[in-house]
């Protein structure tokens, strides 16, 4: 559907459309760039990534280039990482963030949520285990705070106390002294950023034009 | 806004009523003051004439006067104090009746007693006040709109900017032209006497109607709480369209005398129009900058920083006034550039007070301004002519109506959350008219017309204030609006929107384009490395924004929890949740201090002890009508307060020490107290703190989040056993930190208050 330009493999698209939701046009863009990023390779691997000049400021690089590589993001129920990803990969992690339309039911919306918290969760929780525990945790508040000179560890570790605090009070209410507190669940994170509004905030716009000259 | 008045007051009617009737009397006899001012000056100028006369003419010498009465020289003065009183008074009234204020809002009210008050004093035979324009455009406006730029919500503000941009300008200019030219065909209809309008005129009255009022939006949305979203673009688009309207206003002013405009005043009229906007925002922005840089050096006089704050955006927006700039938007400017930095240098205690006076000022502004309305209304010279007004009211609507519709159309095409239906409706629904409209209409020098178009103009106002006004509550309730959630400053909300932030501008980056994010973040770093270090003073240039955030909240805790004598009044969580449930079970349970910087602790340490040596401390949360009653107020009494000052004056002393190089913990919410006893048989090798560091083989002391029952990390020995007496009455008082104090003295207590 749509006047597509001479893009090859038309049916391939069908299907990629039907399983991402992207258009063909935001299809071919987004082919484009990766080919741009793989070098017209097939894969893309993790060097690619680095290769990027302006994902080097970025403070949380490597856990976004980790995401692209986590196969609980392909939608498979896969588990671990891999080495090198696909185009389809490619495509399927990055409609994570494509925005909900405006024609949903309560429900959709719902799914839409999950997906995408989801997505932030399996980011947070970097083995694997269903849990990010405090270690984790403290670890993203201090790759959050990376960028500034005068980074105290010790600040960083309060700050990720604080808020495991807060997650353990809104979750468990109530506990024991010697009760342990394992660490955050999918669920208790669902809970925690329950107003969060999350399918408004974590998207992006996918453009149906090439502009992708401007940015290496 | 009035949702909480009837939890606290007595909902008494006879009460309400004695109240009532005291206002009625005192209104009445307030304005029979000044109302026989004129007849008493009168006397009194022929009193003394005749004195003067008689000292003249003959020389003896008149008795020295005991009491005399002299108004005139206190006049204007007193009789302005008199109204700001007055309406003071009106608004207390309010919140005493809750019934009334729940269901109509308190514009309408507002109004209401003006047209009281106006219809007494024309009543009486005076001349009642009008809203004079200079006043209103000088002094009771920058206020209003002060406040509202000052705590703009950036975030939501920068989101949503073009589509408030659109509506604003495109929107107005929609409202404007179609009104104008729907107008001029109405006055064409033979038999409505109103052939006289043309086509100029009407324009300029499109001009002047079709704005929206940032007044009448914020004193209407403010008691709805709806969501952000909506909020932002309907009060963004009444602020943002200031420009529009001035251009258009003075554009036709200046050609209706002309009687024609050429193709070469239109161009001039857009470039005016780029020109009064960006060099309004400019102006804004300059004197902000100044305003940020001043408060760099204020640490050594802090009691006049928030002066800089308000004189700064006062000349903002006077300097905007001379050359005809925006006057509404270099405020905005101005408060929007200043806030971040300046918020960074102030004390604690100056930003309480910039916060406290712009609310101040805003509300009684807002206030006079309605009673104003009123007042204007029943004195002003009237022209009505039903079809015209009639007219206009419809036009008004439909022209809102079609324009949000197709200008959402438009815009849903280019936003990744669209707007809704729903969205759409309130949108529109909330396009009130208000002063600003009135004092516009009351500026024209035509007069032959001007007194229609004012009467025109008061009617729209009042229709859009009550009926509008009074009905979009139900109607949100109805249709179930989203609501504003509550803002409870979750860390980990800040702590996942920063990381959002970033997670979003990655993207952007892998999917090669340059977009939303990728600028807010270019801009981010911009003002981090150039601009934070030069407004900015100290160490905070450098502190990132997780960190400060975190601090405030800390410090808000804090406060809190010392001003509170009550624990279980606390609004918090209450949860037995805390430290020892979330850290990993070791052998040697060691917890980092975090090292807050040296002022910082300053800070707290005196907020802490400021606290300590208050009797009563009152924490009041802020909205523009309604100043939450402090739920602790009630129940803490004065006996009872005092005797835990006492102890917890001993306490602090005894058990806060400096983290500097111990490994004592303080994290956050955690509370930190002993039984009594223990500290006056205070034994190093028992207490985790001593002066001799050491990995501490005891779990360190009890810690909980705000708990009834704080535990014992380790029972060991008899003393442990007294223990649970003494808990329930240290129940009452809790310290969020364990910090240093020396105490109000600053002497070491002799029971052994440690200081490392």
């Amino acid at each position: 559907m749509g006047a597509l330009q001479s893009s090859p493999g038309q049916h391939e698209y069908s299907d990629l459309a039907e399983k991402t939701g992207f258009s063909f046009r935001q299809i071919g863009v987004l082919h484009t760039r990766f080919k741009q990023l793989s070098h017209n390779e097939e894969t893309l691997r993790r060097d690619h990534f680095n290769e990027i000049p302006d994902l080097a400021c970025n403070p949380i690089r490597a856990q976004i280039v980790e995401a692209f590589f986590d196969r609980r993001n392909f939608r498979e129920n896969g588990e671990g990482t891999v080495q090198e990803i696909g185009f389809e990969e490619f495509l399927v992690v990055m409609s994570h963030f494509r925005p909900p339309s405006l024609h949903m039911t309560q429900e959709q919306r719902e799914s839409v949520r999950r997906e995408k918290l989801r997505f932030l969760f399996n980011m947070h929780d970097t083995d694997n285990d269903g849990t990010i525990t405090l270690e984790e945790y403290r670890h993203l508040v201090e790759e959050l705070l990376s960028l500034s000179e005068t980074l105290e560890k010790n600040t960083a570790k309060s700050i990720a106390d604080a808020a495991m605090l807060e997650v353990a009070s809104i979750s468990m209410g109530h506990m024991e002294p010697d009760e342990f507190y394992e660490g955050i669940t999918f669920e208790h994170f669902l809970k925690l950023l329950n107003g969060f509004e999350i399918e408004s905030r974590m998207n992006i716009r996918f453009l149906r034009m090439d502009t992708t000259t401007l940015c290496k | 806004m009035a949702v909480f008045g009837p939890t606290r007051r007595s909902s008494n009617p006879r009460f309400a009523g004695l109240i009532c009737g005291f206002l009625l009397v005192f209104v009445v006899f307030v304005f029979a003051a000044s109302a026989s001012r004129d007849a008493v000056a009168g006397n009194n100028e022929t009193l003394r004439n005749d004195s003067h006369h008689q000292t003249n003419s003959t020389a003896h010498k008149k008795a020295f006067p005991v009491l005399s009465f002299n108004y005139d020289h206190v006049r204007k003065p007193f009789e302005i104090s008199l109204w700001i009183l007055l309406a003071l008074l009106m608004k207390l009234g309010f919140h005493i009746i809750p019934t009334v204020s729940n269901v109509v809002p308190e514009s309408c009210l507002l109004i209401f007693v003006g047209l009281l008050v106006g219809g007494f004093i024309k009543a009486i035979g005076e001349e009642a006040p009008i809203l004079d324009s200079k006043l209103f455009f000088l002094y009771l406006l920058p206020p209003i709109i002060l406040d509202a730029g000052y705590f703009l919500p950036i975030r939501a503000f920068t989101e949503n900017m073009g589509t408030i941009l659109v509506f604003a300008v495109v929107g107005t200019l929609w409202n404007a032209f179609f009104i104008g030219g729907t107008m001029y065909g109405v006055c064409q209809i033979r038999g409505a006497e109103l052939a006289s309008v043309d086509l100029l005129s009407c324009l300029l009255f499109g001009s002047i109607i079709s704005a929206v009022d940032p007044v009448a939006v914020l004193a209407v949305f403010e008691e709805i709480h709806i969501n952000e979203l909506l909020h932002i673009l309907v009060f963004g688009e009444s602020l943002l369209n200031d420009a529009v309207t001035v251009v258009l206003y003075h554009l036709f002013e200046e050609f209706s005398h002309a009687g024609t405009v050429t193709l070469v005043d239109a161009l001039l009229g857009v470039v005016c129009f780029f020109v009064v906007s960006l060099g309004g925002i400019l102006v804004g922005a300059i004197y902000g900058l100044l305003g940020a840089f001043t408060s760099r050096f204020t640490s050594h006089t802090r009691v006049i920083e928030p002066l800089f704050v308000f004189l700064y955006s006062y000349m903002a927006y006077l300097s905007a006034e001379v050359f005809h700039l925006s006057g509404i938007m270099s405020l905005i400017a101005c408060g929007v550039m200043m806030r971040p930095y300046v918020e960074a240098n102030i004390s604690h205690k100056s930003y309480t007070t910039v916060k406290y006076f712009l609310k101040m000022w805003s509300s009684v502004s807002e206030t006079l301004i309605f009673i104003f309305l009123g007042v204007s209304t029943v004195a002003g010279p009237h022209a009505w002519n039903w079809t015209f007004v009639i007219s206009t009211v419809i036009l008004c609507l439909v022209s809102r109506v079609l324009g949000v519709l197709g200008l959402t159309y438009i815009i849903n095409k280019f936003r990744i959350v669209k707007l809704t239906p729903k969205d759409q409706f309130i949108v529109a629904y909330g396009g009130l008219r208000g002063a600003i409209a009135f004092s516009l209409g009351f500026l024209l020098t035509n007069s032959k017309m001007k007194y229609m178009f004012l009467t025109a103009i008061i009617t729209v106002i009042f229709f859009t204030v009550y009926v509008q006004g009074m009905t979009i509550r139900p109607l949100v309730e109805l249709l179930a609006v989203k609501r504003k959630k509550e803002n409870k400053g979750s860390i980990n909300e800040e702590i996942h929107t920063q990381f959002l932030d970033h997670l979003l501008t990655g993207i952007e980056c892998i999917c090669g384009h340059y977009g939303h994010h990728h600028w807010k973040d270019k801009l981010n770093r911009f003002n981090k490395t150039y601009v934070k270090k030069w407004l900015i003073a100290g160490e905070r240039s450098t502190e990132p924004q997780l960190i400060s955030f975190y601090n405030k909240m800390e410090m808000k805790q804090a406060m809190m929890l010392v001003e509170s004598g009550n624990a279980a009044k606390l609004p918090t969580i209450v949860s037995s949740v805390s430290m020892q449930n979330i850290q990993p079970r070791g052998p040697a349970r060691r917890r980092a201090i975090p090292s807050i910087s040296k002022s910082r602790e300053e800070e707290i340490r005196k907020i802490l002890r400021g606290n300590l040596q208050k009797t009563r401390q009152r924490l009041r949360s802020y909205s523009r009508h309604d100043l939450l009653i402090d739920p602790f107020e009630d129940n803490v009494s004065e006996v009872r307060f005092r005797r835990q000052r006492v102890e917890m004056e001993r306490r602090m002393s005894h058990y806060l020490t400096v983290p500097a190089n111990r490994q004592e913990t303080t994290p956050v919410r955690k509370v930190c107290f002993e039984p009594e006893h223990q500290v006056y048989t205070y034994d190093d090798s028992e207490s985790p703190r001593g002066p001799t560091v050491q990995p501490n083989p005891i779990p360190p002391d009890a810690v909980s989040l705000l708990s009834e029952s704080p535990q014992r990390p380790n029972q060991s020995g008899a003393q442990r056993t007294k223990v649970p007496d003494e808990q329930e009455e240290q129940d009452q008082l809790k310290l969020s930190r364990c910090l240093s104090d020396p105490g109000p003295n600053k002497e070491e207590e002799g029971d052994g208050s440690f200081r490392s």
